[in-house]
């Protein structure tokens, strides 16, 4: 079902509608240049994939978007508008990410964190929280309500007075995806949803990404499973040293020797091709039986 | 009443063993008949010594204490006899007749001390005081080694509604006869044995699990005893009979806990160090000082008090914005260097604006004396009025008024900490720079409690103003910004109870007792040692800062869980 909605999807990719566009962003720590002049272009309804070998600098590229970090150079449009390096301004402009690291707070309950979420799209102040008029109320109710629906949507549905702390690892993550969700975002960004996951979670995360983009949204994924990525994404990013090496279709991208070279590392005389010729030969056969 | 366990709620198994009365039993039995004849008896030849421990059949107030632990104790043994099945799987009986026994032992033996010591030697001593110190050996004796039987979680525990608040009310009616009995002790060495057993008897009860399931009922009914406590608080003026010396003592820590509730939600619910919190209280005091009808009053603009009260609210929220704004901005430890000095700032400010070098507001060291008292529609809050045939006095007019000063800010307190911006107060301190990128105005947020810490705390200095009659610098020194601070951390950060308790026994123990307000700094310090090793959260602590406090314990994570979902489960069932 994921591979078919996947397949429907795909000529989308010419949709003009831009939805996040990153121009020449460069982020230099001192002398270190972490992120080196890259480009970006995210248009609705996307999966974007990012990879590349640790240290390439993609959470750093995800730091600068999400305003997280200042880029030293470079401007980050998002629906035509640049945007602040705030990261309260880039989640209400309806941008939101997941932590590589979880980073969830881990003595709320499930329902709470999302509603933490809500934050951004709810209004009640001090003088309307003390008061507790019929808008307040309503208003509360309303965040709880949306929290549930979210909850229910990622999967958490029955854990949702959980210790978000006590959850297992897996729902740890798919809870991050849901308060992320819960400002009301366009585009969502997940820094390595899968990182530690086995392959029946990895595989359940991955129809949520695709049930994600099929409620309208755009998504960008910084991951190491190959498998995952190619599976998933509509077009792939390779980072290496902070630049951007390759930029393309699945296809297109793991089939690039530089990428190759980049991940495994320059053979003694020769790219060594045969682990990479596994590589895709493994991940379309898996799409085409899906 | 059903009792529902769940599998991972259950401390030990449901099923309950009624243990046959063993040796050890009829021993504490036999300690306990002991024990009351003992304390029945006269202790002493001397009347003055311990209140009159003299008299037979006529126990004075020591005695009185240790004929209701061998109640107590006569009741966990009858509990761990299978008297009442159903409460002997709620309580741990072996556990409190252990710690009973402890506190009978450690008291009689000080009592046995005292009485050496204030009359010339043991020769004074009449055969009762032995007789109960023999009962008290035997309780501990016998209970040493009785085992512990299992008991079921109270959490899981599901009573009857009107049970539950039977108890609350039931608790809250103790504390209140339990406080006016304390306060009508004038002798100091009856009123630290009182306190001794109340910390021994408490104990015992925490031990049998007692508090936690009282706990769990708390929470249930939360409004029920939020309004009862309120009841207590106020009926409390009427068991005085227009003392003044108590109710001065009572007003004072009325006023002492409503700032310090202030402070817990800048500290306990935004997680902000302020150092510099009493400046706040200072400036209201010196607004409602200066627009007062004191001769001394530097500003002859007489407003009626209610705006005097906004105006100091707002100069301080403003004074809180001024100094939160920048330092807000960087993380954390700033800002109590920044709150410090500005306290001390505020108290020099306030000492030299005396016309020498600035213009003249506060009279400088000499302060603003004679401030009339309040005031309100022809009720003056310096006469005595009679209630119900019972004289409230000018301390017990204020107490009141402050007493609704304490429930508006109990009530911002809680709602606030119960909505979207309490939400948000949690998430900056479990996490704050997620809690940005998820969309929290942090730094919004951080002000807000800043300031409005500072605006209840110029309302609260308002009137302090006028109860204190005069006001001057050097009341509004740093060390009570640590006392308040001290109060926060020893009653559980957070939370209203706790913040009340802490401040309950920061002011009221000087208040009672020449030894520690002589020593107060020491034995506060020994007692925020203490409470930061064992009980890092604070005596009454809020079930989320104690998961801050315990990041690695999974077992409490498990039941704070649990009992949440037990909470949750009974608000639906009801709702």
């Amino acid at each position: 079902m994921t591979a078919t909605a996947h397949a429907a999807s795909a000529p989308a990719r010419t949709d003009p509608k831009v939805v996040l566009e990153a121009k020449g962003v460069i982020m230099r720590f001192g002398g270190l240049v972490a992120v080196d002049d890259v480009d970006m272009v995210v248009r609705e309804g996307e999966i974007v994939g990012l990879i590349g070998p640790n240290g390439a600098g993609k959470t750093t590229f995800f730091n600068c978007l999400t305003g997280m970090y200042k880029p030293t150079e470079g401007t980050v449009t998002f629906e035509g508008s640049v945007l602040p390096p705030k990261p309260r301004a880039v989640v209400k402009a309806g941008m939101a990410r997941t932590f590589q690291n979880i980073r969830l707070f881990g003595n709320m309950t499930a329902l709470e964190n999302v509603m933490v979420g809500r934050y951004c799209r709810t209004s009640a102040m001090a003088l309307t929280s003390i008061v507790r008029g019929p808008k307040f109320r309503h208003e509360e109710a309303a965040t709880r309500q949306r929290a549930q629906e979210l909850l229910d949507f990622v999967g958490l549905g029955r854990t949702t007075e959980h210790l978000a702390r006590n959850l297992p690892y897996g729902d740890q993550r798919r809870l991050e995806i849901a308060r992320a969700l819960a400002t009301d975002p366009k585009l969502l960004l997940l820094d390595e949803p899968t990182a530690g996951m086995n392959p029946k979670e990895t595989q359940e995360t991955m129809d949520l990404i695709f049930k994600i983009r099929d409620s309208g949204l755009a998504v960008v994924v910084i991951e190491h499973d190959m498998r995952f990525i190619f599976t998933l994404c509509d077009r792939v990013l390779c980072l290496v040293r902070g630049a951007l090496l390759v930029e393309g279709s699945p296809a297109t991208v793991q089939s690039d020797p530089r990428v190759i070279e980049a991940y495994i590392g320059t053979g003694p005389d020769a790219p060594a091709p045969t682990p990479t010729a596994e590589r895709p030969a493994v991940s379309l056969s898996k799409e085409e039986q899906a | 009443m059903n009792t529902s366990t769940l599998p991972n709620g259950a401390r030990g198994t449901t099923a309950v063993t009624v243990s046959r009365p063993s040796m050890q039993w009829y021993l504490t039995l036999a300690g306990v008949v002991l024990l009351i004849v003992g304390s029945l008896l006269s202790w002493c030849y001397d009347e003055g010594v311990l209140g009159n421990v003299s008299l037979n059949v006529n126990p004075g107030p020591i005695q009185v204490f240790m004929i209701v632990i061998a109640v107590l104790t006569l009741f966990f043994l009858l509990l761990r006899g299978g008297l009442f099945p159903v409460l002997d799987r709620l309580l741990d009986s072996a556990r409190a007749l252990r710690a009973l026994g402890a506190t009978a032992t450690a008291f009689m033996v000080a009592v046995v001390i005292v009485i050496a010591l204030q009359t010339s030697g043991l020769a004074n001593a009449d055969p009762g005081v032995f007789v109960a110190l023999v009962g008290a050996a035997l309780i501990t004796w016998g209970s040493w080694s009785l085992a512990s039987d299992p008991t079921v979680d109270p959490v899981s525990v599901h009573m009857r509604g009107w049970v539950d608040i039977l108890v609350i009310v039931a608790l809250l009616a103790i504390v209140l006869f339990g406080a006016a009995y304390a306060l009508g002790q004038e002798d100091g060495t009856v009123f630290v044995l009182f306190l001794s057993v109340l910390g021994g008897v408490s104990l015992a009860l925490a031990r049998s699990g007692l508090f936690s399931w009282i706990r769990v009922i708390a929470q249930r009914h939360r409004q029920v005893l939020m309004l009862g406590a309120f009841a207590v608080a106020f009926l409390f003026p009427f068991t005085q009979n227009g003392s003044d010396a108590n109710m001065s003592i009572a007003t004072q820590v009325i006023i002492f806990a409503t700032t310090a509730l202030g402070l817990n939600i800048v500290v306990g619910l935004a997680g902000l160090l302020d150092l510099g919190y009493i400046a706040f209280l200072g400036a209201g005091a010196y607004v409602g000082a200066t627009l007062s009808y004191s001769a001394f009053a530097t500003i002859h603009w007489k407003p009626p008090f209610i705006v005097v009260m906004i105006i100091g609210a707002c100069v301080s929220a403003t004074l809180g914005l001024i100094i939160g704004t920048p330092t807000l901005r960087v993380s954390g430890d700033y800002l109590a260097i920044v709150t410090l000095a500005f306290g001390e700032i505020f108290r020099l400010a306030m000492f030299n604006l005396d016309g020498n070098n600035g213009p003249n507001l506060t009279r400088g060291p000499n302060g603003i004396p004679a401030i009339p008292d309040l005031e309100f529609f022809g009720f003056n809050f310096g006469d005595t009025h009679s209630i119900f045939g019972i004289p409230i006095n000018r301390f017990g007019n204020y107490y009141f008024f402050l007493l609704v000063v304490a429930a508006i800010i109990i009530l911002v307190f809680t709602r606030l900490n119960n909505s979207r911006i309490g939400r948000g107060w949690v998430a900056i301190r479990e996490d704050e720079k997620a809690a940005e990128a998820m969309g929290v105005n942090t730094f919004g947020l951080k002000l807000f409690a800043f300031a409005g810490g500072a605006f209840l705390a110029g309302l609260a200095g308002t009137v302090k103003a006028h109860q204190d009659v005069s006001v001057t610098p050097d009341q509004y020194v740093f060390l009570e910004s640590a006392f308040l601070l001290a109060a926060i951390v020893l009653g559980g950060m957070g939370t209203v109870a706790g913040v009340l308790i802490g401040a309950t026994i920061l002011k009221l123990l000087p208040e009672k007792l020449r030894f520690v307000s002589d020593y107060r700094l020491l034995i506060f310090g020994l007692l925020l040692v203490l409470i930061m090793r064992f009980r890092p959260e604070g005596l009454v602590a809020s079930h989320r800062r104690q998961l801050e406090f315990h990041e690695e314990d999974t077992e409490l994570a498990e039941h704070v869980e649990h009992a949440h979902l037990e909470a949750t489960a009974g608000s639906e069932g009801s709702a």
